[in-house]
């Protein structure tokens, strides 16, 4: 919990926060509308004996009271995904439509590509790329199982990511689910602060910068680009986010998210940013008994 | 496919497939352009006349072929032929005498079927879904790979596909796929 100690300013009822990030967290999966509605997915785990609770700002998202998610026929059949409960968010922001041309910049496993299909009623194109091989054969795996026949998967580093190959040259939407320090997985990953370094942030802020700046400039005028992460850290977020606004054509818009969260920050260490990051929004796990995340919204300006 | 020796006179003008890269299915044997490729009309009927989905069901899809015989459905958007790692899932094997759809595949589009689905009682397909083979004397179909399913929350849902030789039903379940549950 150590590197958490940097958040003390930050984070109101700071007490509380550390106290969420030592409790694990529960089993949340996301029902996967390509292949079941909600109505049918919950019939199906009340028929197997599976108790579950929805959440409040989300009808797909369902709360389980069971230990092996995996091993139910509702999971069997594709109809519900092991997600965490925030990681639900992003593609919620993003709000795809039917049709659209999405890219999912960094996608693996694919928990966040198969639900952005859902969403677009498994209609139109998402292309779903990763650096990591490794990691892709997952990413194929999960579309299967959900029934995903939108996705179209690449393997390339999505700070130089080519369209050549596509017929199109543009994207309406772009996901940059960004590779993070995931400070904010401590609850399911408790060693996961165990490598933590501030050079490690300085690292990984370079290749978020490089990512959100290639999805700006593929997506269209008009276009949408949601930037997320798992983490807390000022530095992969908001320093991020203003990098962006630095440098390509986007602005941040603001957005409704019926979850309890906080605003972004204007201000971290002796780094000012513009006042619109208060319309970005940190997600910490004392406020709804989640995990952690950060997320905002851009539109492209030209 | 036993129509491609009848295609002799135009088979040396064929491509080879190429296992790298996707290739759109053409729609007809006869725009056929790569050697030994299935049409999109040939797998549209395979799945009617062996399932009898409705040729509709795949309106808004197309096919797609990487590897030998490894075809795809794919409801986006993509130039033909593309070098990418997926493109949509995978859902027929063709290229041998049986054509033979995939789990996933069944699990997406079998609620469509109506011949060759054969319905499980709830510990038979728990041990289909484990990837057991099981003796079934009741079954008075056709041979060969069937859609089992089971009655799930008030209607029938497909499991996955099923080989059903001498009276037994060997689950085609992918070892990746296979659950106790
Ligand atoms: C937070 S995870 C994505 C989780 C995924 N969106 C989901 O919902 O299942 C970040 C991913 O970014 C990938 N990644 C890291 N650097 C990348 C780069 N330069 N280009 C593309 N992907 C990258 C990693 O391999 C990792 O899979």
């Amino acid at each position: 919990m150590e590197p958490l100690e940097r958040y003390r300013p930050i984070v109101d009822d700071f007490e509380a926060f550390l106290d969420a990030c030592e409790r694990p967290l529960g089993n949340a999966v996301r029902v996967n509308t390509i292949k079941a509605s909600v109505d049918r997915a919950t019939t199906v785990l009340e028929e197997e004996g599976v108790g579950y609770e929805g959440v409040d700002w989300n009808p797909r998202v369902l709360r389980l009271e069971t230990d092996s998610p995996g091993s139910t026929w509702s999971s069997f059949h594709g109809f519900t995904h092991g997600q965490e409960e925030v990681s639900a968010v992003p593609a919620t922001v993003l709000e795809p439509e039917p049709g659209e041309r999405v890219w999912d910049c960094c996608a693996a496993p694919g928990g966040k590509a198969t639900q952005l299909a859902a969403l677009m009623d498994d209609r139109g194109t998402v292309v779903a790329n990763d650096s990591n091989l490794g990691r892709i054969s997952a990413l194929r795996f999960n579309a299967e199982r959900l029934g995903a026949t939108s996705l179209a998967v690449t393997n390339d580093d999505a700070r130089n990511y080519s369209l050549e190959r596509f017929d199109f040259d543009e994207f309406d939407r772009a996901l940059v689910d960004a590779p993070c320090s995931c400070e904010g997985t401590i609850r399911k990953n408790p060693d996961a602060l165990d490598g933590w370094s501030e050079g490690y942030l300085d690292e990984v802020s370079g290749i978020q910068k490089g990512v959100l700046g290639r999805a700006v400039q593929a997506t269209r005028e008009g276009g949408t680009v949601v930037y997320s992460t798992c983490t807390f850290a000022p530095e992969e977020n908001e320093a991020v986010v203003q990098h962006a606004l630095d440098r390509e054509d986007c602005r941040i818009v603001d957005f409704d998210l019926e979850l309890e969260h906080s605003p972004g920050l204007t201000e971290w260490n002796d780094e000012e940013y513009d006042d619109h990051l208060e319309q970005t929004a940190r997600i910490y796990p004392h406020q709804n008994d989640t995990g952690g995340f950060f997320v905002a919204k851009l539109e492209v300006t030209a | 496919m036993g129509d491609d020796a009848a295609d002799g006179a135009s088979e040396s003008d064929l491509a080879q497939n190429d296992g790298q890269r996707f290739g759109r299915l053409p729609t007809t044997a006869a725009e056929r352009t790569v050697e030994g490729r299935a049409s999109r009309e040939e797998v549209v009927d395979y799945f009617a006349d062996r399932f009898a989905i409705p040729p509709e069901a795949f309106d808004d899809y197309t096919f797609w072929e990487k590897g030998a015989g490894k075809i795809w459905i794919y409801g986006g958007d993509a130039p033909s032929p593309i070098t990418i790692e997926a493109i949509g899932m995978t859902c027929l094997r063709t290229r041998q005498e049986h054509w033979k759809p995939t789990t996933d595949f069944v699990q997406r589009f079998g609620r469509e079927a109506g011949e060759c689905v054969i319905e499980l009682e709830s510990d038979e397909a728990r041990a289909f879904a484990a990837g057991e083979d099981r003796e079934l004397e009741r079954w008075e179909g056709d041979w060969g790979y069937l859609i089992a399913a089971h009655r799930i929350a008030g209607a029938l849902e497909p499991i996955g596909v099923g080989l059903y030789v001498h009276g037994e039903l060997r689950s085609m379940v992918p070892k990746g796929r296979q659950r106790e549950l």
